[in-house]
């Protein structure tokens, strides 16, 4: 080899270690043999081998979320690419930052129809944030290097480099990071301050404020999340959080409503209904959040903090937009409060906190508790107990109980909850455990899950297995596909069609099949030493939670309903409100 | 709400890199966008950059979040919207073929006087007329030309800047 050039494989190794990566998820193949060569030759990068390359996508995305890096991802071409599409969307949906690395076939194969050939460019480019054929090898640095940096720029997100193995083997120079620029993408980080201004003074003068806070703040930074908790406590104001942006207030804190929306708590819907001054930081208005659009916080003024100028006034319309970074704006915003002396109309904050105490004196994520019968919600609310001491972290799967882990566990700080919002990928949380655990592993890493879920990704047991981690899988097992079940006893007349989960293992037996540990609660006596065992031990756990199979989960906003529609638990549940036939055309064709 | 359909000209500067089209493209059709016009060339060889020209309609809402997705592509450089930002000059180019012997055919050269529509060729039974205008002049020509053998159409869709001194 000729000096200071090294393969393209080489470069690529170089790359990811100068851009701070030590550890990349993947799964070999022809296409990318070169590069597992040469991760073969270094010992500074870690490679986790996944079972399946979607798990190798989510897995990055739980080491990204629980970090704040980058999370990294190889993959071979054709199914390897493929197979991959699905966590990349989930990535962008989320606003997660990933580089995946995909192999291809030689550049004078490609569009022939080569063995194991897709054109991953063209598959991935409605699901990246970003895409990239390398060609050349002279290029190869600089796509590394600036595939990072619009990974994790302005709105992060995934981004693919296609490989072809060609360029693995050519060899080429290496350039450092600090010799590339990107030529165009500059994100507005920095908010225009007139606009702040505007929004401070609307702030303080405010009757009936609300945050409303979400994912945003967290891809910002913990620092976001300090300046949020320092402004919202400034003001004395309410606080609520999407899903996705659960952590970025501490749940503990007095002045938190919990989280809004289709599945939020009572008094969060209701106070973002009829607030007259909503102050969007970090959240993008998505349907699960306003439903009824038209009947959407009527009487407000907005004012809506967001990075990327195309989620300002996209569903809704509002009245100071501010392009720029969550923690910067709050930083300007706290700086002018200060500077200009600002003091909330107390008398006012206290009528609007008076009428927010009768919403919670609802006490809406209430349950009826049954023995032995386990509820959901208990099984939860336990662990939240018995897990208090310990540094956790939660990720989930998609479903019933991905919403009662969003409303029974607390969530203190920022990065500590993972969990598929824009896409709901069922099979996310496994993976997405992995990647936390690889990330913390020394912390207590619990993937809330449901038995349908599961078995989406449940080959990655052997993962957890190979590496040693003790992901605990905490199956809520109602044997149903309860989400699914909730919406055809609501809305289709009770019609289960092709959602019970039948013929489900036996998941212990599985969890010893694959190396690890398994534990079954089936009555309420048994749920605490079932729980603290999984904590204790140090070696993946699947635990068989047998809950309630009809429990559903409340408050619900079903589709096409105004947040004062909410349904509470179960006495509404036989109300007329909840019948197919009162339920409007225009809703029941949202998902 | 403001639901009346607006009619926009945006002029897009991108990196003419493999894909950048598609990228666009792929923006309007994912997100159901309407495209009545769509025109690009490379306009700098040296920085490599391309022109793209859109018209497009929707309600005003839909054309703020037509330019932010526009903006939001990576390649891209800058946004324009000439609609919004005053006096714009708007040219396109058709190429339209029309067949027919007799009074049928010294009208339309005759007509294709008055659009100043130039022969670019002929036989003793057809023309290929050029013209260029904008969009509504040629439907008007394109459309006499109908009703007196109109065989082919070929439009290049708008090209378009802005009015003055300033650049985009
Ligand atoms: C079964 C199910 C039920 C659900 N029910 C609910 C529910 O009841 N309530 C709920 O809230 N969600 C619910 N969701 C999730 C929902 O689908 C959305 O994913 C979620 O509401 C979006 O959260 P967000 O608005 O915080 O935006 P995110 O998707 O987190 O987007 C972040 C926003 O912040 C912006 N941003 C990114 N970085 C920065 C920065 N540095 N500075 C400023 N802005 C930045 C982005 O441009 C984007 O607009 C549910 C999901 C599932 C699967
Ligand atoms: C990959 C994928 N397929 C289908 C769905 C639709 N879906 C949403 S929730 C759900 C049921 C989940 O069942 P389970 O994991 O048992 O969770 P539960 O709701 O019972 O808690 C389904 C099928 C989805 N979100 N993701
Ligand atoms: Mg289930």
């Amino acid at each position: 080899m000729s000096e200071n050039k090294l393969t393209g494989a080489e470069i690529v190794i170089k790359a990811l270690k100068d851009q701070g990566v030590d550890v990349i998820f993947g799964y070999p193949g022809g296409a990318v043999l070169p590069i597992y060569d040469a991760l073969f030759k270094q010992n500074d990068l870690r490679h986790i081998l996944v079972r399946h390359e979607q798990a190798a996508v989510h897995a990055a995305e739980g080491y990204a979320r629980s970090t704040g890096k980058v999370g990294a991802v190889l993959v071979t071409s054709g199914p390897g690419a493929t197979n991959a599409v699905t966590g990349l969307t989930d990535a962008l949906m989320d606003s997660i930052p990933i580089v995946c690395l995909c192999g291809q076939v030689p550049t004078h194969l490609i569009g022939n129809d080569a063995f194991q050939e897709a054109d991953t460019t063209g598959i991935t480019r409605p699901c990246t944030k970003h895409n990239y054929l390398v060609k050349d090898v002279a290029n190869l640095a600089r796509t590394m290097h600036e595939a990072f940096y619009v990974a994790r720029s302005g709105r992060p997100g995934p981004v693919v480099i296609d490989i072809p193995k060609d360029v693995q083997f050519a060899e080429g120079p290496y350039v450092p990071p600090t010799e590339v620029k990107h030529k165009t993408y500059r994100p507005q980080v920095k908010a225009e301050l007139s606009r702040v201004e505007e929004a401070v003074e609307l702030i303080a003068n405010a009757k009936r404020p609300i945050f409303y806070t979400g994912g945003g703040v967290i891809n910002s930074g913990p620092l976001a999340s300090k300046l949020l908790t320092q402004f919202v406590r400034m003001t004395g104001y309410p606080c609520t959080n999407t899903l996705m942006g659960l952590g970025a207030y501490p749940a503990s804190d007095p002045q938190f409503l919990g989280m809004l929306g289709m599945h939020g708590t009572y008094e969060a819907n209701l106070a973002m209904h009829g607030c007259d001054v909503m102050i969007n930081i970090g959240a993008r208005f998505d349907d699960r959040v306003t439903g009824k659009l038209s009947e959407f916080s009527p009487g407000s003024k907005k004012i809506h903090v967001d990075i990327d100028p195309s989620s300002i006034n996209k569903n809704v319309r509002v009245d100071i937009p501010i392009v720029g970074d969550c923690a910067h704006v709050l930083e300007d915003m706290i700086r002018i409060w200060k500077a200009r002396q600002k003091r909330p109309d107390q008398a006012a904050l206290k009528n609007w906190w008076g009428q927010i105490t009768e919403w919670r004196k609802r006490d809406c994520l209430r349950y009826i508790h049954t023995d032995p019968i386990i509820k959901p919600q208990y099984a939860l609310e336990r662990l939240r107990e018995l897990t208090r001491k310990h540094d956790t972290y939660i990720t989930t799967e998609v479903g019933q109980h991905q919403m009662w882990a969003a409303q029974f566990l607390p969530f203190e700080e920022p990065n500590r909850w993972m969990t598929s919002g824009g896409l709901g990928t069922m099979g996310y949380g496994l993976p997405a455990a992995i990647g936390t655990q690889i990330a913390h592993p020394d912390s207590l890493v619990i993937d809330v899950s449901g038995e349908a879920s599961f078995m989406m990704n449940m080959q990655e047991m052997a993962t957890a297995v190979q590496y040693n981690l003790p992901v605990k899988i905490l199956i809520l097992n109602n044997q149903y596909m309860g989400m699914v079940r909730q919406w055809q006893e609501l809305l289709h007349g009770s019609r289960y069609s092709q959602s019970y989960s039948e013929a489900l293992p036996d998941f212990v037996k599985m969890a010893e099949a694959f190396g690890g540990v398994g534990l079954r609660a089936t009555k309420v006596s048994e749920v605490d030493d079932v729980l603290n065992q999984m904590i204790d031990i140090r070696r993946p756990v699947i635990v068989d939670m047998c809950v309630d199979q009809k429990e559903n989960c409340f408050p619900m906003i079903p589709g096409g309903r105004a947040h004062n529609e909410i349904l509470l638990g179960p006495a509404d549940q036989l109300g007329e409100s909840m019948s197919r036939d009162s339920t409007p055309e225009e809703g029941m064709v949202l998902v | 709400m403001e639901s009346t359909i607006e009619k926009h000209t945006i002029s897009v500067l991108v990196d003419n890199e493999p894909g950048v089209l598609a990228r666009v493209i792929g923006l309007f059709s994912g997100r159901g966008y309407n495209i009545e016009s769509l025109t690009v060339a490379e306009v700098d060889a040296e920085q490599q950059v391309s022109r793209i020209t859109i018209v497009t309609s929707g309600t005003r809402m839909i054309i703020e979040q037509i330019k932010n997705q526009l903006d939001r592509l990576v390649p891209v450089h800058r946004v324009r919207d000439l609609t919004d930002e005053g006096p714009f000059i708007e040219r396109e180019l058709a190429l339209i073929k029309v067949a027919g012997t007799g009074d049928r055919r010294i009208e339309s050269l005759r007509i294709a006087d008055i659009f100043k529509a130039r022969v670019v060729d002929a036989t003793l039974n057809s023309f290929v007329f050029e013209m260029t205008g904008t969009a509504a002049q040629l439907d008007d020509f394109i459309g006499l030309m109908r009703q007196l053998g109109l065989v082919d159409v070929s439009r290049t869709g708008a090209a378009a800047i802005s009015k003055g001194a300033a650049s985009l």
